[in-house]
C-alpha cells in the first residue's frame, strides 16, 4: 500500500496540478480572469439565483382552456363539413368533452358518418408514431353522432402549445434579448421562468399575466332584433369597458392577430390617447382589406383575450393592412400589449404557480456570509486536526487543502451552479472529508498499540480503513442522490456538492494523503533506523 | 534521493483526547438509554400532534417576503397595521437577523394559484415606499402539495435505500438496528422542530436527509468493527464484544463528530440567516446521530441476536447475502 511507482505518483501530482489550474479562476474577479493570457482556464462555478439575485417563477398552462379551444374549433369544422356536404343538421353541442350531432334526416347518417371521419387526422407525435387518428367518430343507438379528441391528440396539442408558449415567453420576458434568461419546459404543462438579476417580477408577471389573443369580429347587423337568443354562428362577447354589456360577434373571426406583423405602442394625434398602430403581412391584409371593402358602414369589434375592446365602424375600406386599436389604453398597458401582440399569442392562459425572487443585496450577504463560514469551519477544522494528529494531521490538512480545489474544479468543469446550500455543502464537506483520515489515523493508531512497526502499522491503517470508508461513504452518497433525484433548485446544489465532496474526499485520502505519508516515511526511514510515527 | 531530504515534515506528536484502553461500559446503561430514547420520540410523537410543525410556504402555500428597511430600523408595529389591514388572514411579521430587516409570511390564500399573486401584489403596494424587497418566496397550492410528497418520499426512500444497503453489506440485525436508530434521528429532530416551532421547509428536509446519511455513516463504522471483532473473538460474549467495539471506535466517531460540529457551527453562527434553522437541524442531527449509533444501533444487536460464525467467509457480502436468524 506505500509503494508508488513513478508513473503513479506524477499521476497523483497531475491530477492535483489540473484542479488547482482549473479552480483558480473562481478566487478573482471575472475582469481579472478576463485578462488573463488566453492558454490559462477561465470557467468560473456559476451561481444560483439565490446567490447572485434573480427571479425563479413556474408557470402552470392551463390545460382546460387548451381542451376547450380545441373542441370549440372542432365544433366549427363539423358544422363547416356538414354544411359542405349539404347535411340538415338539427343541432350540433358540445358536452363533457364531446361534440354532439343531431341530424335532421337519419338517413343521413352513413353520409355525415363519413364526412366527419374525413377531419380525422393522424397525431404527429414523436413518441407514439403509431398513426392513431385525433379524433373518433361514433355514433349511439339512438342516431347522435359524437366527435371527440383522442388522448394523444390532446397529449400532442398540450406538447406542441407549451413549445409555443415558451417561445412566446421568451420574447415576452426578454424583448430585447439583453437579459440573460433561461426558459425552460417543466414537467408535462409547466414552465420555468429564471432571470437574473430581477428582484421585481411586476413586470415579467403583467406581460406572461395575458394570453394576447387578437381577433376582429364581424359584428351581428341587428342585435336587438335576437331579443338575447344567440343565432347559430355568433357568440356572445363582454365589453372590456363596460361591465355586463356583451356584444354579438360572428364566431369565426375575419382576421386573427396571428397575421400582425408589426405592433408598436403610439399616441392618437387628435386625442392624445395611447393606442397600438399595428401592420397585417400579406394575406392579413387581403383578407381584411376584402372584408371592411364589402361592409362600409357596418361596425366590427376588435377582440383580445375573450373581450371586446372597442367596435368601431368601417369608414373606409381599409386596404393597406395597417391599421390602429384604440381601447382605453394607458401608456403602460399599450407597451405591455404591443409586446405582446409582436411576441405573438400564448396558446393559453399561464398562472405563476411558485416564485422566488432574491434580491442582489441579500444575494451578496449570502455570498460573504457563506464565505465566511467557509473560512471560519475550515480553519477550526485545521486546527483541531493538527491538534489532534499532530504531524499526520499537517498531512490530512493538505490534503483537505486539495479536497477543496477538487472539488471546485469538478463544480467549475461540470458547470454545476453554486446555490447558498451549495455553500452549506462545501462547508459541511470540509468536516465530513477528514472522516477518512480519521478512520486511516485511528486505525494507525490501533495497529501500533498492538505492537505492529511503523511500516506494517500504516500500511494495515489504510488498507483496513479502505473496507469501512467505502461502507460508510456510499450511504451518504445514497443520501445525496435521493435529494438531488427529488429535490428542487437549490436543495439540487445542496446534493450536488455533498456528493461530488463525497468522491473528492475518499479520492484524496487514499490517493494524495497516502502518497505523503509514504514520502514521509521514506524519509524518515533515511533518517533512522526505528521510526517513531507521531500520531 | 539527497540525505538531507528528511526534514520533510516538523514532528510533532498528535493528542490522544481518548485516553488508551478507554472501556466505557456503554453496555450497561443501554436500558437506560433505551428508556430516554423511547420516551424522547413519544415526546417527539406527542409533539408533532399537538403543537404540528411550524411549515413554512414551501409545505403550506402561500407568501414570504423578506424586507429591509430603507432607513433606519423597520418598525413592525407599523407593518403590522399595514399589511394586517389588507385582510389576507393570518399574517405574521418578525425581525429577521437584523433589526432593519423583517420576514413577513401570509397563510394561503383561498382561490386558487392566482390569489396568491393577488395577495402579493397588495402587500408590495404598502410596503414598497419604505422597504426594499429582498426576497420573495410565493408557493401556489399545487407546488406546496407536490413538495410535501417528495419531501415525504425523499425521506422514506432515503432510509430504504440504506436498510437494503446495510441488509446486503452485513446481516439483517444490523439493517434493524440501523433503521431503528434512524428512525429515531428523523423522529426526534422534527420533534424538536414541533417544540421550538422552528420553521419547517425544504432546506430541513434537506438536513433530515443529510442526517440520516451521517447518522448511517456513524452507525456502519461501529457495525464494521464489530463484525470484524466477531471473527476475531470467538468466544467473546456478545455484550462485551459489542462495548469492545464500540470503544474502539469512540475517539473516531467523536473525532469525525467534532469536526462536523466546528464547520457547522461556523454555518449555524456567520452562514446568514436564511441557512441558519438548516444549520441549527444539523447541528442538532449530528449530536443526536452520534448518540443513537452507540446507544440504539449497537445495543440492538444484542436483543436481536446475531450470527457468530463468520469464519472461513472472506467475503462478506457472499455471507450476508443469506441471513440466518441464530
Amino acid at each position: 500500500m506505500l509503494h508508488f511507482s513513478g508513473f503513479k505518483t506524477i499521476s497523483i501530482v497531475l491530477v492535483c496540478l489540473a484542479a488547482f489550474v482549473l479552480a483558480l479562476p473562481n478566487f478573482f474577479t471575472r475582469a481579472t480572469v478576463d485578462s488573463w493570457p488566453s492558454f490559462l482556464p477561465k470557467g468560473q462555478v456559476s451561481l444560483g439565483l439565490d446567490l447572485r439575485g434573480g427571479a425563479h417563477l413556474l408557470l402552470a398552462m392551463d390545460t382546460q382552456e387548451l381542451k376547450a379551444d380545441l373542441l370549440g374549433t372542432l365544433r366549427q369544422d363539423t358544422r363547416a363539413a356538414l354544411r359542405r356536404a349539404r347535411i340538415g343538421v338539427r343541432a350540433i353541442g358540445l358536452r363533457n368533452e364531446t361534440v354532439r350531432v343531431r341530424l335532421l334526416k337519419q338517413e343521413d347518417s352513413e353520409k355525415a358518418l363519413t364526412e366527419l371521419r374525413r377531419l380525422a387526422q393522424p397525431v404527429t407525435s414523436d413518441l407514439l408514431g403509431s398513426g392513431e387518428n385525433n379524433i373518433t367518430v361514433a355514433q349511439t343507438a339512438d342516431g347522435l353522432i359524437t366527435l371527440q379528441f383522442t388522448e394523444a391528440a390532446i397529449r400532442q396539442r398540450i406538447v406542441d402549445a407549451l413549445g409555443g408558449a415558451i417561445e412566446t415567453v421568451r420574447r415576452r420576458v426578454d424583448p430585447t434579448g439583453n437579459v440573460d434568461a433561461t426558459i425552460t419546459r417543466n414537467g408535462a404543462d409547466r414552465i420555468l421562468v429564471q432571470v437574473p438579476g430581477v428582484d421585481d417580477t411586476a413586470d415579467i408577471k403583467r406581460r406572461i399575466g395575458k394570453a394576447a389573443r387578437l381577433s376582429f369580429h364581424a359584428v351581428h347587423p341587428d342585435e336587438q332584433a335576437t331579443g338575447g337568443v344567440v343565432p347559430p354562428g355568433y357568440r356572445a362577447y363582454p365589453s372590456a369597458e363596460t361591465a355586463g354589456f356583451n356584444y354579438l360577434l360572428r364566431a369565426v373571426p375575419v382576421v386573427k392577430g396571428d397575421d400582425l406583423v408589426e405592433a408598436q405602442p403610439s399616441f392618437d394625434q387628435r386625442t392624445n390617447e395611447p393606442i397600438i398602430s399595428f401592420r397585417f403581412n400579406q394575406s392579413g391584409a387581403r383578407k381584411f382589406g376584402r372584408w371592411t371593402s364589402e361592409n362600409v358602414g357596418r361596425p366590427f369589434a376588435i377582440v383580445l383575450d375573450g373581450e371586446v375592446l372597442s367596435a368601431p365602424v368601417v369608414r373606409e375600406p381599409i386596404i393597406t393592412g395597417s391599421g390602429q386599436i384604440s381601447g382605453g389604453f394607458t401608456t403602460q398597458t399599450a407597451t405591455d400589449l404591443a409586446i405582446n401582440l409582436k411576441s405573438g399569442a400564448l396558446p393559453a392562459t399561464l398562472t405563476v404557480i411558485e416564485e422566488r425572487t432574491v434580491g442582489p443585496t441579500l444575494g451578496a450577504d449570502s455570498i460573504s456570509s457563506g464565505t465566511m463560514a467557509f473560512m471560519l469551519g475550515a480553519v477550526g477544522t485545521i486546527i483541531f486536526t493538527i491538534i489532534v494528529y499532530g504531524t499526520f494531521g499537517i498531512i490530512a490538512v493538505l490534503g483537505l487543502f486539495v479536497n477543496a480545489m477538487l472539488l471546485i474544479a469538478a463544480m467549475t468543469f461540470l458547470g454545476s451552479t453554486l446555490t447558498l446550500p451549495g455553500i452549506a455543502g462545501l462547508v459541511l464537506t470540509i468536516g465530513m472529508a477528514v472522516d477518512a483520515n480519521v478512520l486511516i489515523y485511528e486505525r494507525i493508531r490501533e495497529e501500533l498499540r498492538s505492537g505492529k512497526s511503523a511500516v506494517q502499522a500504516i500500511d494495515n491503517g489504510f488498507s483496513r480503513a479502505m473496507v469501512t470508508i467505502v461502507d460508510s461513504q456510499t450511504t451518504t452518497l445514497a443520501a445525496a442522490i435521493i435529494m438531488f433525484w427529488l429535490g428542487s433548485g437549490p436543495i439540487r446544489g445542496f446534493a450536488v456538492t455533498l456528493s461530488i465532496g463525497i468522491f473528492t474526499s475518499v479520492f484524496t485520502a487514499v490517493t494524495v494523503v497516502r502518497l505523503l505519508v509514504a514520502l514521509w516515511l521514506r524519509a524518515e526511514r533515511e533518517r533512522s533506523r526505528t521510526v517513531d510515527v507521531p500520531i | 534521493m539527497a540525505k538531507q531530504s528528511y526534514q520533510f515534515l516538523p514532528r510533532f506528536k498528535g493528542w490522544h483526547f481518548i485516553p488508551e484502553g478507554t472501556n466505557v461500559p456503554f453496555m450497561t446503561y443501554r436500558r437506560v438509554c433505551f428508556w430516554t430514547s423511547i420516551a424522547m420520540m413519544l415526546a417527539a410523537m406527542t409533539a408533532f400532534l399537538v403543537l404540528g410543525l411550524n411549515y413554512g410556504v414551501d409545505f403550506k402555500g402561500g407568501t414570504m417576503i423578506e424586507l429591509r428597511a430603507k432607513s433606519g430600523n423597520a418598525d413592525i408595529p407599523d407593518l403590522r397595521t399595514r399589511v394586517g389591514g389588507l385582510g389576507l388572514g393570518d399574517v405574521q411579521i418578525q425581525e429577521f437577523g437584523d433589526p432593519r430587516d423583517v420576514l413577513i409570511r401570509v397563510e394561503q390564500q383561498a382561490g386558487g394559484e392566482t390569489s396568491q399573486q393577488e395577495a402579493l401584489r397588495k402587500i408590495q403596494e404598502v410596503v414598497s415606499a419604505d422597504y426594499d424587497q429582498r426576497r420573495v418566496e410565493v408557493v401556489g397550492p399545487a407546488v406546496s402539495g407536490e413538495l410535501r410528497l417528495t419531501g415525504l418520499i425523499a425521506v422514506l426512500a432515503a432510509i430504504v435505500a440504506i436498510i437494503l444497503y446495510i441488509w446486503l453489506r452485513f446481516e439483517w440485525q444490523f439493517a434493524i438496528g440501523a433503521v431503528l436508530a434512524l428512525t429515531h434521528d428523523v423522529l426526534i429532530t422534527m420533534g424538536l422542530f414541533a417544540v421550538l416551532q422552528l420553521e419547517f421547509d425544504l432546506s430541513i428536509v434537506a438536513a433530515l436527509l443529510t442526517i440520516l446519511g451521517y447518522s448511517v455513516n456513524d452507525t456502519v463504522v461501529v457495525a464494521d468493527r464489530i463484525r470484524e471483532n466477531l471473527r476475531k473473538y470467538k468466544r467473546m460474549v456478545l455484550p462485551d464484544l459489542l462495548n469492545r467495539s464500540i470503544n474502539e471506535t469512540l475517539s473516531r466517531t467523536l473525532m469525525t463528530s467534532g469536526t462536523t460540529l466546528i464547520v457547522l457551527m461556523a454555518l449555524y453562527l456567520f452562514g446568514g440567516e436564511v441557512i441558519r434553522n438548516f444549520a441549527f437541524a444539523m447541528l442538532f442531527g449530528v449530536v443526536i446521530g452520534t448518540y443513537s449509533s452507540i446507544f440504539i444501533a449497537a445495543p440492538v444487536l444484542e436483543l436481536l441476536g446475531v450470527k457468530r460464525d463468520w469464519s472461513g467467509l472472506d467475503n462478506e457480502a457472499k455471507a450476508s447475502a443469506q441471513p440466518s436468524a441464530s
